[in-house]
């Protein structure tokens, strides 16, 4: 494990001057990711907050091999890359030593939902890439739309809370346990407030041959309407709350990597998220009694996983 | 060595495929150009090429990693029809406007509702803006002859455009055809190395490739991608020559047949042409004066070129394998009669449709629209001009 302060003074590969909001989760992330290994990096990243906010031409905020295609492929075209370095390794025309990591990336929405398929054929195909989804819960982007990952009963712009509706109806998706169903080496759920073990996944992903998945927890001040002064200890209430169980599942083997001493009600965490506040009127409690039941039972399923 | 060989259209494409040997090939399956893709696989099992053969879970994906491959920095190529071809729409845009120089074999084939696997050029003509270079073909020989082209047209340091090759589906691609394989280590030389530029996987040169661009460049951005197109056109005409040179099969915009004295003039591209040439050379037998201009490239469209061909016609009938559905006239009628507008003396001209979802088109409907012309050019007046052939109203 690298220690805090050789880490600091690699060097950047994401620097600053992008125009990502106030107490963003986003560059927190790749900040420790991109400094998982010393190897150069090639990204191709989905349309979202990432990609906009870094490369409007002509400025960019990549101090290293960076590309955008379209919104629901960065999978398939990280794919291409590799496959490409594979071929001109064979035929001899790069180096047999030169290394290169591949990283796809992408929001929810382009994770989740619009590039799922893309994702899916990339990871069954085995090509040797790492896959980051930055889980904001939303279509943040465009103005916090619904997404496949957005919680049960969060007020978001394509499913807003009103008078006849408590925000959103449906249970986010589980998009890990589907990448794990795709029998890949490394599927790993984390969160940029837990810096060493996202750290250390990121790092193993990298390492693995073979194609490795990240879903990690991604703050958004701006959609889920907190105090963005508050993003990291949000981040540890929602492994508190089991809201975000951390874990990974290594070549079929389940490890959780924390498990609160004392587990607390998701209030605490629904509590300090406008997207929620509606949640809070009478006519609502059954969604929040729903939303515990569910964090519950997803907490008690992943712990007997755990267990084989 | 250069050999007679007998193979369909399907087969042509893969054996130009196997003696190119593309860094990356990149495909899915789809009737009628699910054999190209399936020659490919196996070409690989068997050891007889050599690049990476990815098989994705679509079109959209197949182009995505095209794409991806492509700006690593190496040779790339795919095949597809159709409904393929209108799942890769989105992705066609971006490897144009990445200027990747992508060859793709499209198999055409008509678009649903309702559902057909047959050929028409409904998919390659939707496809007509998005800034790939395309090119038409006759017959077997030409469609390997114009797909080995293609990697030159493409690479070109002018160029640097994706360039598709057309097909016609089960009329030429499932149609066995005595043509001729040049010889594996000549075909090589003549596409020449890969020459990379900017290639992403030269990691040591950072790079941010497809930025966002707002108001203030993406107009200087657009036009600056026109250039690779409209730099094509000699390079077209030079490898068109040079393969003539060098194989004995020269190739330029357009075909013309029986045309040195013709007043009348039918144009049609594709496997149709072929039939058309029959029903020519009847007509001349009877004394007729009609000549046949077929299109081979369509993009960038030789509107010049086609105009001085035609300008001293009396009649002209241009038949499309595609509707356009509330235009003046399908897409290859309204490129014509738009580039005959300049000149003062124009011939009278007419458009029909024939052949979607592969209905045929026999002699004897060419030498129906002859006779339409000849009233036409009787008359000076084209009564209708935009009407079908062979189609039950």
């Amino acid at each position: 494990m690298a220690k805090l302060k050789d880490l600091a003074s690699m060097e950047d590969r994401l620097v600053p001057g992008h125009g990502m909001c106030l107490g963003c989760g986003i560059p927190l992330i790749f900040k420790i990711i991109l400094r998982a290994t010393e190897d150069p990096i090639i990204i191709a990243n989905a349309t979202g907050c990432l990609e906009v906010c870094t490369t409007i031409f002509p400025r960019t905020s990549w101090n290293m091999t960076w590309m955008h295609s379209a919104f629901e492929n960065a999978a398939s075209t990280i794919a291409g890359v590799e496959a490409m370095y594979k071929a001109l390794k064979m035929k001899g025309r790069i180096p047999q030593d030169k290394k290169i990591k591949f990283l796809g990336v992408g929001g929810d929405g382009a994770t989740y939902d619009i590039g799922l398929q893309a994702l899916s054929g990339t990871v069954e195909r085995g090509h040797d890439i790492v896959y980051i989804c930055y889980d904001n819960n939303a279509y943040a982007n465009t103005g916090g739309q619904r997404s496949s990952a957005t919680p049960l009963g969060a007020s978001a712009s394509t499913s807003p809370a009103g008078t006849q509706s408590p925000g959103k109806l449906q249970r986010r998706k589980d998009l890990t346990k589907i990448l794990v169903a795709h029998n890949i080496p490394y599927v790993a759920q984390a969160s940029p407030g837990r810096w060493k073990d996202l750290y250390n996944k990121a790092k193993k992903a990298f390492e693995i041959e073979g194609p490795a998945f990240l879903n990690v927890l991604c703050v958004c001040p701006t959609e889920w309407k907190y105090d963005e002064s508050q993003g990291v200890r949000l981040l540890q209430t929602a492994l508190d709350t089991c809201v975000w169980p951390l874990y990974e599942v290594e070549n079929g083997k389940y490890k959780i990597n924390y498990k609160p001493k004392e587990k607390k009600p998701v209030l605490e965490w629904l509590k300090p998220q406008g997207r929620f506040r509606h949640l809070f009127k009478e006519e609502n409690t059954w969604v929040l009694e729903k939303f515990q039941k569910q964090v519950d039972e997803d907490w008690e399923e992943l712990n007997k996983l755990a267990l084989y | 060595m250069s050999a007679l060989k007998t193979l369909n259209g399907n087969q042509s494409i893969a054996e130009a495929v196997r003696q190119i040997d593309p860094d990356v090939l990149a495909a899915y399956p789809i009737t009628p150009s699910t054999a190209i893709v399936e020659t490919i696989a196996k070409f690989k099992a068997d050891g007889m090429i050599t690049g990476e053969f990815v098989c994705p879970e679509s079109e959209h994906s197949a182009m995505s990693v095209c794409i991806g491959a492509a700006s690593a920095g190496g040779r790339v190529m795919t095949a597809t029809a159709s409904q393929g071809l209108a799942l890769m729409w989105e992705m066609l845009y971006i490897a144009a406007g990445l200027r990747l120089p992508i060859v793709a074999a499209i198999v055409n084939r008509s678009m649903s509702a309702p559902i057909n696997i047959h050929g028409d050029h409904s998919d390659t003509m939707g496809a007509r803006d998005s800034g790939w270079i395309q090119i038409y073909s006759e017959n077997c020989q030409e469609a390997y002859d114009n797909f080995i082209q293609a990697f030159r047209i493409a690479e070109h340091l002018d160029v640097r455009t994706p360039v598709l090759v057309g097909l016609d589906g089960f009329i030429i691609s499932h149609s066995m055809e005595v043509i001729q394989v040049e010889d594996d280590d000549e075909v090589k030389k003549f596409v020449g190395e890969y020459m990379p530029l900017y290639p992403l996987l030269d990691t040591s040169n950072k790079m941010t490739v497809g930025p966002i661009d707002f108001t203030d460049y993406y107009f200087e951005h657009k036009r600056s991608q026109l250039e690779g197109i409209e730099n094509s056109p000699p390079v077209i005409e030079a490898v068109g020559k040079e393969f003539g040179q060098k194989f004995g099969r020269e190739y330029g915009f357009f075909e013309e047949y029986r045309m040195d004295d013709a007043e009348l003039c039918i144009v049609v591209m594709s496997s149709a042409a072929g039939t058309c040439k029959d029903a020519i050379d009847e007509l001349r037998s009877e004394g007729k004066k009609v000549g046949l201009l077929k299109p081979r490239v369509f993009r960038p469209f030789p509107h010049k070129k086609i105009a001085e061909a035609l300008k001293e016609m009396k009649a002209v009938a241009v038949l499309d394998r595609c509707s356009s559905p509330g235009a003046f006239g399908a897409p290859l009628f309204t490129e014509i009669r738009s580039g005959l507008y300049d000149y003062a003396e124009r011939p009278r001209i007419v458009n029909y449709v024939y052949g979607l979802g592969g209905r045929d088109i026999k002699v004897e409907h060419f030498k129906e629209v002859a006779s339409k012309l000849e009233k036409i050019a009787e008359t000076g007046t084209v009564e209708e001009i935009y009407s079908y052939i062979n189609l039950r109203e």
